[in-house]
């Protein structure tokens, strides 16, 4: 539960969550986000439907023979298996060097005001 | 190619195969004994404590994910119906583009044990709960079917027990196995099962894979000219071999393209392992290690496939005991004789073993969980009774797997895996994207994309030549497939992101803003998601 995780740690003070969705710095890591998940995800996808499609509705140009008997069918069932390695790898650069030092910021800021916000609450 | 009609004579020597695989149950056993130690919080029983690491996680998710279905599956659909086959085997591998780019990190930063635990945090928690739980079960209970399923052709071809009563006892002690990993070791017992299987199961593959190219001196294109000439039949180097015959065959080809592609990443089980890591960072490091062991593993797959079209050939894996699934069992027999046929046996046990076991926790976990915990006690259970349920539940479900085991009959496992692809992606899939990434998201919405894309995926199913109308069907001489799709995906996967659209559009309630604010902060930066605990 979403809210069961919060009241399992019930010191948690409470984060003013709708002012750092709207804070630049947010804003910034989830356009960053989306903008590199949603277009590289759509391609893939398309890729793979393009290669279902061939593989159901283009025999012909699937069972061309590249050299000896290795087809193009072949040829690009493998050429998924190589994609997918290199988007994979590619997404993780992206984040290590990209998301994580835009998340990080903000999620360090969010619980160093926490920490403040329960001293003021002891030293009260 | 019914397993209890076929020859029963095994080509190995079921003692030996018997002795591999209580090795393997030995040694795991003393694994999961010594890791259970201190299984007492939920968080240690369903999550492991969220103590492994992305290498190690990631291993469990190919354990978990390289099931029967592929080895057994897609080495025998290659072997008896040609390049069809390896269309599995790339849905199967593409699919975790979808994991890793859009779900695995979000909903590690978001949920505690189960995926209805994302899906509710925004949304009105009882409704939504009890859908997700249902969707959980339902695809767990179909998932483990499969398993089953190639579970009994196995024990005919390796232990040459013919008779159903010799059967169903071997499905009983594997079953009962399972039940006892997972009652004793939980989550974390169940995840070290995982990667010892996952592998021996790579390296059983790699050892075979290089084996069938050394016979063909290292070259591909003389494997499939072997393969072309054993068969006699050029057209298993093309598509279309079982999916090119007439135009609704080419259309099911695409349904269960997409069931496979989408199916992935909305599976309950796959999904739970996320919660194991201490991270967001090192469930996106599960997810790499999991997409290279099992990239790797499908291209060993190809060769496996065509290796035992090549040095067995279709016709006389068709006639097996067990049918196409014998097709990896009875290439090790070729290649290394009686200890490599014991050693794959064994391997191929344990990995039927090891799944089962992944799923009845997720199971158990979503009913203690979801039902149990939050909807019954309405999120108060007494301490320690939610484990207890859960443990409960992981008995029942153990014996629900072990009848279905005996009831299963000798379908390619592949196949039956991918009905249950098919409904994780069209009850699960939309409802995950639509709240992790459309703010306007509401309760109706969610209802009406899962049970919408649950219920129509099933009743697809029921209506289709799978259930009735053709001999091959489940129930042969029924006669109500007015469906003639054989996967529902094409048509339930589009139907439920419709139906959530619609449910939200329609819907005049709107759902609390600062619970969405509060979900999408959290499940980008990961502020306030769930800790390792410490031991």
């Amino acid at each position: 539960m979403g809210n069961d995780a919060r009241s399992a740690n019930t010191t948690e003070p409470v984060v003013d969550y709708r002012a750092i969705q709207q804070s630049p710095e947010f804003q910034t890591l989830r356009r960053t986000h989306r903008n590199f998940v949603f277009p590289v995800i759509g391609a893939c996808l398309l890729w793979y439907i393009a290669y279902v499609l061939l593989a159901g509705y283009a025999h012909d140009f699937m069972s061309t023979p590249v050299f000896g008997s290795v087809n193009v069918a072949i040829l690009l069932g493998l050429a998924q298996v190589v994609t997918t390695f290199a988007v994979t790898t590619w997404y993780v650069r992206f984040a290590n060097s990209r998301l994580d030092p835009l998340a990080e910021e903000i999620r360090d800021s969010i619980e160093l005001d926490a920490a403040a916000a329960s001293d003021a609450e002891v030293n009260r | 190619m019914r397993p209890f009609e076929a020859a029963t004579a095994s080509p190995g020597d079921p003692w030996l195969n018997i002795a591999i695989f209580g090795a393997f149950v030995a040694i795991t056993m003393i694994i999961v004994f010594r890791a259970s130690r201190n299984n007492k919080t939920a968080s240690d029983y369903y999550a492991a404590g969220r103590s492994f690491t992305g290498g190690q996680n990631g291993s469990a998710i190919a354990g978990d994910y390289l099931s029967a279905a592929s080895f057994l599956g897609i080495v025998g659909a290659i072997a008896v119906t040609g390049y069809d086959g390896f269309l599995y085997s790339i849905g199967f591998l593409v699919a975790w583009l979808v994991a890793l780019l859009l779900v695995a990190e979000l909903l590690r930063n978001t949920g505690r044990f189960t995926m209805a635990d994302v899906l509710s945090f925004r949304l009105s928690q009882r409704p939504v709960r009890i859908a997700a739980a249902t969707t959980t079960l339902v695809v767990c209970f179909f998932y483990l079917l499969a398993q089953m399923a190639g579970a009994g052709g196995l024990v005919s071809l390796l232990l040459g027990i013919g008779d159903e009563v010799g059967q169903a006892l071997v499905i009983t002690v594997v079953g009962a196995l399972m039940i006892l990993y997972v009652l004793i070791g939980g989550m974390k017992g169940t995840t070290w099962v995982q990667i010892i299987k996952a592998g021996l199961l790579i390296a059983g593959a790699a050892v075979m894979t290089v084996w069938v190219l050394a016979v063909n001196g290292f070259n591909l294109s003389t494997l499939l000219d072997n393969a072309v000439a054993t068969a006699g039949n050029p057209a298993i180097l093309d598509p279309g071999l079982k999916y090119g015959v007439s135009e609704i065959a080419k259309l099911d080809f695409l349904s269960l393209g997409l069931a496979l592609v989408l199916g992935t990443a909305a599976l309950p089980h796959v999904l739970m392992r996320f919660y194991t890591v201490p991270t967001a960072k090192e469930a996106r490091k599960s997810v790499v290690w999991a997409i290279w062991l099992i990239g790797i593993f499908y291209v060993f797959t190809l060769v496996l496939g065509y290796g035992a079209a090549a040095l067995i050939g279709p016709e006389t894996i068709a006639a097996a005991p067990g049918g196409a699934n014998s097709a990896a069992p009875l290439l090790a027999f070729e290649l290394g004789g009686p200890v490599l046929l014991g050693l794959i046996a064994a391997i191929a046990f344990a990995t039927i073993l090891a799944v089962v076991a992944g799923l009845t926790i997720t199971a158990a976990a979503s009913f203690a969980h979801d039902i149990y915990a939050s909807v019954v006690k309405k999120g108060k259970p007494e301490a320690g009774a939610e484990v207890k349920v859960a443990r409960r539940t992981v008995v029942v479900i153990g014996v629900i797997a072990i009848i279905g085991g005996i009831g299963a009959n000798g379908q390619n496992v592949a196949f039956l895996v991918a009905l249950a692809f098919a409904v994780a992606a069209s009850a699960n899939l939309p409802t995950i994207v639509y709240s992790l990434f459309w703010r306007r998201f509401t309760t109706r919405g969610a209802l009406w994309s899962m049970y919408g894309g649950l219920v129509s995926a099933i009743l697809l199913i029921a209506l289709s030549p799978v259930v009735s109308g053709t001999p091959t069907s489940m129930l042969p001489g029924a006669d109500f497939d007015i469906v003639p799709l054989s996967n529902p995906g094409i048509i339930s996967i589009p139907l439920a992101f419709l139906l959530g659209w619609l449910g939200t559009v329609l819907d005049t309630r709107r759902e609390d803003p600062a619970k969405q604010s509060e979900m999408e902060v959290r499940s980008l930066t990961g502020v306030g998601a769930e800790k390792a605990t410490s031991h």
